[in-house]
């Protein structure tokens, strides 16, 4: 299958989108950016292509009766299973970091001890891992890190304790490796990965075991047709930010302006507005009726009322970043906060709070603040046109969008508003859908080549 | 179509066509007269680039310094930014105009200029562009550091888009009731007013010259760039050179050097060498930025973008719409001249101007870059950059910087909007519009 990736390199975030050459989605994928954003392209295209690979396993079963209504229950399975696998294999590579650490003349003294409490930390890890990755299993982040640094941090606590070891010495032998293992590109037979989560629900050559096994041989059949399939990369595009650090060529490279517009067109044809609240950036595009560009508008000097914004104040309350829009609309009376200033607003929460008003007043007042801001780069870039499609990662914070919608009608009347459920892979998706005019008219040029020589 | 010139990773020396090297050597030249202007027994009017009387202040052998320029020049040579800070440090705002402060730390530093040499202080300051109120506070501001005498001209805003006989007299009854005589009891000179009219013939040939160097980029490809090359092409007829024998042999020189390149069918000189392939044609609003001017430039030829008309090569004057300083009307030339200065002209009269070039010169677009400390540009730039998009329909852009304050150039985010901006101009051009298809929400499981 010939397939087209775009991928948006964001200051926070790095997201891939699949397409194939009939402008279908067949993957996303999303990962932190970390700094690094190579590795972010690697983790990002491989989440695009094992989301890929879900896709066509799901319309393999679906062509041969799905399951008996059994299919999204499998799926699921499924995915967790191919989860674990990628986790203990991430684990395994941490566990050799933080041993190799030990190295170091430093643990000398007490090297041997450290390594029996590290092996008994990665016992643990790995024996309570697969209910981490089981039906019903709620965690709060995907991502390796956060996943696996929570566990080790609360596991490492009890084995310092009963080996007699200091705590820090294990915090410090994982901070250390965390950052190489998150660094190092991931490590590739996603196939391989698929086909030993399929025998962990269906049993192997050795007999029929787990929860599927009475399916072996349709599902055998039909997931093993889909994963033989071969996702043929024809033609990448990079936008965002960390696209300068990428070895990409000029043609494989278009600014997130374009992208976002054409992105934004893509999951709403009707659109001719676009606002992105990215990480560091807030952006106003207008855009015409085939997804080009006709204005845009950036913030200016300064990263006010941006989405880090919004990570700094979570960060002042000592909360999660997803926990401030469900505070923020609980609010029946908004605090007026007049700093769009990232800093500022810091310092008058803090004055607010000490003057006894209610967090969520506060919040909800930070949340109109930010997207006041916007109003002013979207008036900048020429005001809002029927259809608005909000887009990044902020479209998903309900109080913010609460603000807007108000802050919209007050302006500009009645505006459909678009929000996709999947705006955060806005970008990615319009760099996609170039990737995908790039290949094919390569593609073209080639074929009238060939019928020219 | 050859690709534009590629950055190197160290930058190399600068190229520069002979042009450049003979303007380089006319500025160091009066920079040099100014050193020597105490021991030479030489008198020193300041005055600014807008309004520039040049060749009034010539006829009482006064040398002419210009802050403004001096700025530039600081700017250019990484300079600025102490001088910026030390105006800070004596308790000038963040928000003051940078040349300003770039002037009043380089006083408090002893008043070195550009080239490392001293700068006399002024016997008197002209002030004889009134658009801009910043002016008015900076020679104030001079005139407590020198205890000099001061003339201050008002020059009316032509609000309504021109000049009338009314406002042409009362300039005239300024030169002749203030201006003149007290340069004349400044300087000892008695004012000749045929000495003023040699000076303006050899304005309007300079002028003549310069104009058709100018409109040159209305070839494809363009032999120069009217910005960040046209920055050089102005620099001796908008500060201490305009009506002398010198600035009209150099745009002479200049002129038939831009004709050998026409012939040749060559782009544009730049810092990294010759730029072949013009793939963008843009007409900029606004001045450049200073402190990073190289790094700035090399955004643009390195996409392949030429600045074939900007208005900031007119705010010393402008020549192309037909004035030029006239030697049988010799106050009143003047007048018409300060009157007729880009920024007193007013929002309308720009928006015109502007329309116009990206007509005549075939441009893509419209780039604004908008100086957070100089309200004199910036006041109005999006309603002035909403029209001309609306009256040419060509896509326009906006940037941010600063003149001489290295703090306010944020080189990522200009280089992505001038990127988003020329891949934006290349969208709209393709005019094979190919339709999008509409993806579903959720249509990967």
């Amino acid at each position: 299958m010939r397939t087209f990736t775009g991928i948006d390199l964001g200051s926070t975030t790095t997201k891939a989108v699949l397409m194939d050459e009939n402008q279908r989605v067949i993957g996303r994928g999303i990962t932190n950016s970390r700094s690094n954003y190579d590795t972010a392209t690697r983790v990002a295209s491989q989440e695009a292509r094992i989301d890929a690979h879900m896709m066509l396993c799901h319309r393999a079963l679906e062509q041969v009766g799905g399951l008996g209504g059994r299919l999204e229950e499998f799926l699921g399975d499924l995915e967790g299973a191919f989860r674990l696998e990628q986790f203990l294999e991430q684990l395994g590579d941490l566990e050799e970091t933080c041993l190799g650490q030990l190295r170091h003349e430093r643990f000398a003294s007490v090297r041997d001890a450290a390594k029996v409490a590290l092996a008994e930390v990665f016992a643990r890890l790995r024996e309570e891992a697969p209910a981490l990755f089981g039906r019903g299993a709620k965690r709060k982040s995907d991502f390796f890190r956060d996943v696996a640094g929570g566990r080790y941090l609360a596991v490492s606590e009890a084995v310092a304790r009963d080996a007699g070891l200091s705590y820090d010495l294990l915090l410090n032998v994982y901070d250390k490796s965390i950052i190489e293992v998150e660094n190092r590109p991931p490590g590739g037979d996603i196939k391989g990965k698929f086909r030993r989560a399929l025998s962990a629900l269906i049993g192997d050559s050795n007999g029929r075991s787990g929860p599927f096994a009475d399916q072996r041989d349709a599902v055998e059949r039909a997931v093993g047709a889909a994963l033989d399939i071969e996702l043929d990369d024809v033609f990448l595009v990079g936008t965002g930010y960390g696209r300068v650090t990428l070895p990409f060529s000029k043609e494989h490279i278009r600014s997130e302006i374009l992208c976002h517009g054409l992105g934004a067109h893509m999951m709403h044809p009707g659109t001719r507005t676009v606002l992105d609240i990215g990480g560091q950036d807030t952006k106003g595009i207008q855009v015409d009726a085939n997804g080009i560009v006709e204005n845009f508008q950036m913030n200016d000097r300064c990263a006010a009322g941006c989405g880090r914004y919004l990570g700094y104040i979570a960060d002042e309350m000592k909360m999660g970043l997803h926990e401030l829009g469900p505070m923020a609309i609980k609010s029946e009376k908004p605090v007026r906060i007049n700093s769009t200033c990232t800093v500022f607003a810091g310092a008058e929460l803090r004055d607010r709070l000490s003057l006894g008003e209610k967090r969520e007043d506060i919040l909800a007042g930070l949340h109109r603040a930010i997207i006041l801001r916007a109003m002013s780069i979207i008036s900048r870039s020429g005001g809002i046109a029927n259809e608005f499609t909000f887009t990044g990662g902020v479209a998903k914070n309900e109080a913010a969008v609460r603000e807007l919608r108000k802050l919209v009608k007050e302006n500009y009347g009645e505006v459909t508003i678009n929000i996709n459920p999947e705006s955060i892979y806005t970008g990615a998706l319009g760099a996609a859908e170039f990737a995908r005019r790039a290949g094919e008219s390569a593609a073209f040029e080639d074929a009238r080549a060939g019928v020219n020589s | 179509m050859t690709q534009p010139p590629k950055a190197s990773a160290k930058q190399k020396d600068v190229s520069k066509d002979s042009s450049m090297l003979k303007q380089k050597e006319m500025i160091a030249g009066h920079y040099r007269r100014l050193s020597t202007a105490g021991e030479d027994g030489r008198k020193v009017a300041a005055t600014f680039v807008p309004g520039n009387l040049n060749e009034l202040i010539m006829c009482f052998d006064l040398l002419n310094n210009l802050p403004e320029v001096n700025a530039i020049q600081s700017g250019l040579r990484k300079e600025s930014g102490r001088y910026v800070m030390e105006a800070e440090k004596l308790g000038h705002s963040e928000d003051v105009c940078t040349y300003v402060k770039n002037d009043l730390g380089m006083i408090a530093r002893g008043n070195v200029g550009p080239y490392g040499l001293q700068l006399p202080d002024p016997d008197v300051l002209l002030l004889s562009y009134t658009g801009c109120f910043t002016f008015m506070k900076w020679f104030e501001l001079l005139r407590e550091q020198y205890d000099c005498e001061t003339i201050m001209m008002h020059t009316p805003y032509t609000g309504d888009g021109k000049i009338t006989q009314n406002m042409r007299d009362y300039m005239v009854k300024q030169l002749k009731e203030e201006v003149i005589p007290k340069l004349e009891r400044v300087s000892g000179v008695k004012f000749d007013i045929d000495r003023l009219r040699e000076y303006l013939k050899e304005s309007a040939r300079a002028e003549d010259d310069l104009v058709w160097v100018l409109q040159s980029a209305k070839n494809k490809p363009s032999p120069i760039d009217a910005y960040f090359g046209g920055i050089y092409y102005i620099g001796p007829i908008f500060g201490a050179f305009r009506g002398t024998k010198e600035a009209t042999e150099y745009y002479g020189a200049l002129r038939a050097e831009v004709q050998d390149r026409l012939d040749a069918h060559q782009g544009p000189v730049t810092p990294d060498g010759e730029m072949d392939g013009e793939k963008y044609r843009l007409v900029v609003e606004g001045p450049p930025n200073y402190t990073s001017f190289r790094d700035f430039w090399k955004m643009f030829y390195e996409e392949g973008a030429v600045v074939v008309a900007s208005s900031y090569t007119k705010v010393g004057g402008v020549y192309d719409f037909g004035f030029r300083h006239d030697p049988d009307n010799p106050l009143e030339t003047l007048a018409d001249y300060c009157l007729g200065v880009y920024t007193n002209r007013s929002l309308p009269q720009r928006v015109e101007m502007l329309a116009s070039y990206v007509n005549d010169y075939q441009a893509d677009g419209l780039l604004v870059n908008s100086i957070k400390s100089c309200n004199s540009f910036s006041a109005g730039q999006l309603l002035i950059m909403r029209e001309v998009e609306k009256r040419t329909g060509k896509p326009a852009a906006f940037i941010e910087s600063d003149l001489v304050d290295p703090r306010y150039f944020s080189p990522a985010n200009i280089k992505n909007r001038l990127e988003s901006y020329f891949q934006m101009i290349e969208q709209k051009r393709a005019g094979k519009h190919v339709e999008a298809g509409h993806v579903e929400a959720g249509a990967a499981a």
